[in-house]
């Protein structure tokens, strides 16, 4: 059984008024790529922050590597490496000083050839000596990445890491996932507002708004087409939700927020969902099926807020 | 925390930022030893123009040890300055830089940070008084000789014999290390507040500047706060050139004539010192990093 690297749960995190984390739970296996997909202001930075204790949480328990993230926060760092926002970096020292300076925070001694391997592999060694005042944003992110991995961490988190970027940029750093993914086993947190870009590497794939989750699911399943997630409006919903817990629907069934039943499941067997929901006397108001993840994802994120909460 | 001390150090002596005090220091000693050098027997004769019709002196008035004096009178004054510069950029650079988010998703604690930046803060402090003890002390004695010390307080003179006087320097230096390390901890202690370095250095100056007009004020309510305001103690290191006299009014070697005030002093400026990075702890192990 795969290792539980992160455990999120009812994590909440409240800003004097303003909530940006509410009651999300989340869990990450070993070995995941685990897409963190919202719009911006949807709490995806709040969260990461929370992970890696720059923030502490209103409410909610944070497990990294089955351990409690504030109990043995020094041990658990130890083993994470990452880029939060912006990769900012000391601008007056060289891309070789500052993968030194931060190796040596990270507890680990490293040779010169060590460090010039971590630099090559995000494409600096040409220029390792420069000051990185002189560099592009493209070449601060992949400073940025080179630090997060000086220390040969096993879980690594990425926070909007193709900001900025061209579309080369953009290749490079996907190309970089996966290969940590693929070739060095790493587990990663990778967020973004862009659905394409975490689409093409994420194993897993959390989507959050306004501070809570919207879906969760393997992308394999959330990106097959036969698949379809219905939005249902009936009369009286906690009838239609007793009736359709206890029938063959029972499965299908999303938890649901505000006043909008949610159900996943095959687009061809929308006709005898429809069948069904008369059968069991449901007044139907509405039945609206989503296409796709990309559709579900673009309507959330264009604002249409009576959108609600489901998970795999 | 011994690495963590030294990346500090590291950090802080690789910022081109840092020299402008050691410049400046530079700049404002050996301008005024320039003009000591050629118009000192001028400005001594100034000085000493009350007295020159009741006492005769001998020896050299303007020698290295009463210009070191003047100097430290005239610097200590601005090098709080050059402490803020440094002390309040310490978090609220990092927060700027954006690397604060960076070191503290490293494994280390928040108070070992703390701790290892106010280190480096107070180490940087100590250098620069170094510096302005080789400059105004060491450079001054080459320059001008050596000689006794001849001082005019409020309403006494003070003569210091020539072989009595370097040891008052050395404390003076220690005390005026420990006044400036008070000065670092206060701009320490506000540069969690703020996201760039600005505000801590302005907000340090408004404090000091408010704090000393307060202590050189003889209002009787300000009195009552004088004794606990740390800009009071700051110049306690002139205790050191106080000296104890005998019955024929003839100076003690090797005495201070109040000890008490400078040992009160000491206490005093250690309370804030440790009070500003206690605080300094409290809000930061608390702080949301949101830079």
């Amino acid at each position: 059984m795969m290792q539980q690297v992160i455990e999120v749960k009812g994590l909440t995190k409240h800003f004097k008024n303003i909530t940006a984390v509410d009651d999300l739970s989340f869990s990450v296996s070993e070995g995941d790529v685990y897409g963190f997909l919202g719009q911006n202001g949807a709490g995806k930075s709040t969260t990461i922050r929370m992970l890696l204790t720059l923030i502490s949480p209103t409410s909610g328990n944070i497990k990294l590597f089955g351990m409690p993230l504030q109990l043995h926060r020094r041990e658990i760092l130890q083993k994470v490496g990452a880029v939060v926002e912006k990769p900012d970096v000391y601008k007056y020292l060289s891309a070789y000083d500052n993968l030194k300076l931060f190796a040596r925070l990270s507890g680990v001694k490293i040779s010169e050839q060590k460090l010039m391997q971590q630099l090559e592999m995000v494409g600096l060694t040409a220029r390792a000596k420069d000051k990185v005042q002189t560099y592009s944003q493209g070449m601060k992110q992949r400073l940025g990445i080179a630090i997060a991995l000086v220390h040969d961490p096993s879980l690594i988190i990425l926070d909007e890491p193709t900001n900025g970027l061209d579309p080369q940029g953009i290749a490079d750093i996907r190309n970089l996932i996966l290969h940590l993914s693929k070739e060095q086993k790493k587990t990663i947190v990778v967020s973004s507002h862009l659905l394409s870009e975490i689409e093409q590497v994420a194993t897993k794939i959390l989507i959050i708004d306004k501070g809570k989750k919207i879906i969760e699911g393997e992308s394999a399943q959330l990106f097959d087409p036969s698949q379809t997630v219905v939005e249902l409006t009936t009369m009286d919903n906690i009838f239609s939700l007793q009736q359709l817990e206890q029938s063959i629907w029972q499965k299908n069934i999303q938890p649901q927020r505000e006043n909008v039943l949610v159900l996943k499941l095959d687009k061809k067997l929308i006709p005898q969902l429809h069948r069904d929901l008369v059968s069991m006397n449901i007044e139907v108001l509405s039945l609206q099926p989503r296409h796709s993840l990309e559709d579900y994802f673009l309507q959330v994120t264009s604002g249409n807020q009576h959108v609600d909460t489901f998970t795999n | 925390m011994w690495t963590l001390l030294q990346i500090e150090l590291y950090k802080i002596f690789r910022r081109p930022r840092t020299y402008i005090a050691f410049v400046a220091i530079t700049a404002l000693i050996t301008i005024v030893q320039l003009g000591l050098k050629v118009d000192g027997k001028e400005y001594a004769a100034f000085v000493m123009a009350d007295l020159s019709n009741t006492l005769q002196i001998d020896g050299k008035i303007m020698n290295g040890y009463f210009v070191c004096y003047v100097l430290l009178q005239l610097l200590l004054v601005h090098v709080p300055l050059l402490i803020a510069l440094i002390a309040a950029d310490m978090i609220s650079g990092e927060a700027n830089m954006g690397t604060l988010r960076l070191l503290l998703t490293k494994p280390i604690s928040r108070t070992q940070f703390i701790l290892a930046k106010f280190f480096a803060a107070t180490i940087y402090t100590i250098l620069l008084l170094i510096w302005l003890a080789i400059l105004a002390l060491f450079l001054s004695m080459w320059i001008f000789g050596t000689d006794d010390m001849f001082l005019l307080k409020n309403n006494y003179a003070v003569q210091i014999e020539n072989a009595d006087i370097f040891w008052r320097y050395a404390g003076a230096f220690c005390f005026a290390a420990l006044a400036m390390t008070t000065v670092a901890a206060l701009g320490f202690f506000l540069s969690q507040f703020a996201e760039n370095s600005i505000g801590p250095i302005v907000a340090t100056m408004s404090v000091i500047i408010f704090f000393t007009i307060l202590s050189t004020m003889s209002i009787p309510i300000f009195n009552l706060i004088k004794p606990y305001l740390f800009t009071t103690h700051m110049v306690a290191w002139k205790e050191f050139f106080d000296v104890k006299v005998n019955s024929s009014n003839e100076t003690i070697r090797g005495t201070i004539q109040r000890p008490d005030r400078l040992i009160n002093s000491t206490f005093i400026l250690l309370a804030h010192i440790v009070f500003f990075v206690g605080a300094s702890l409290y809000v930061f192990k608390k702080k949301d990093v949101l830079s």
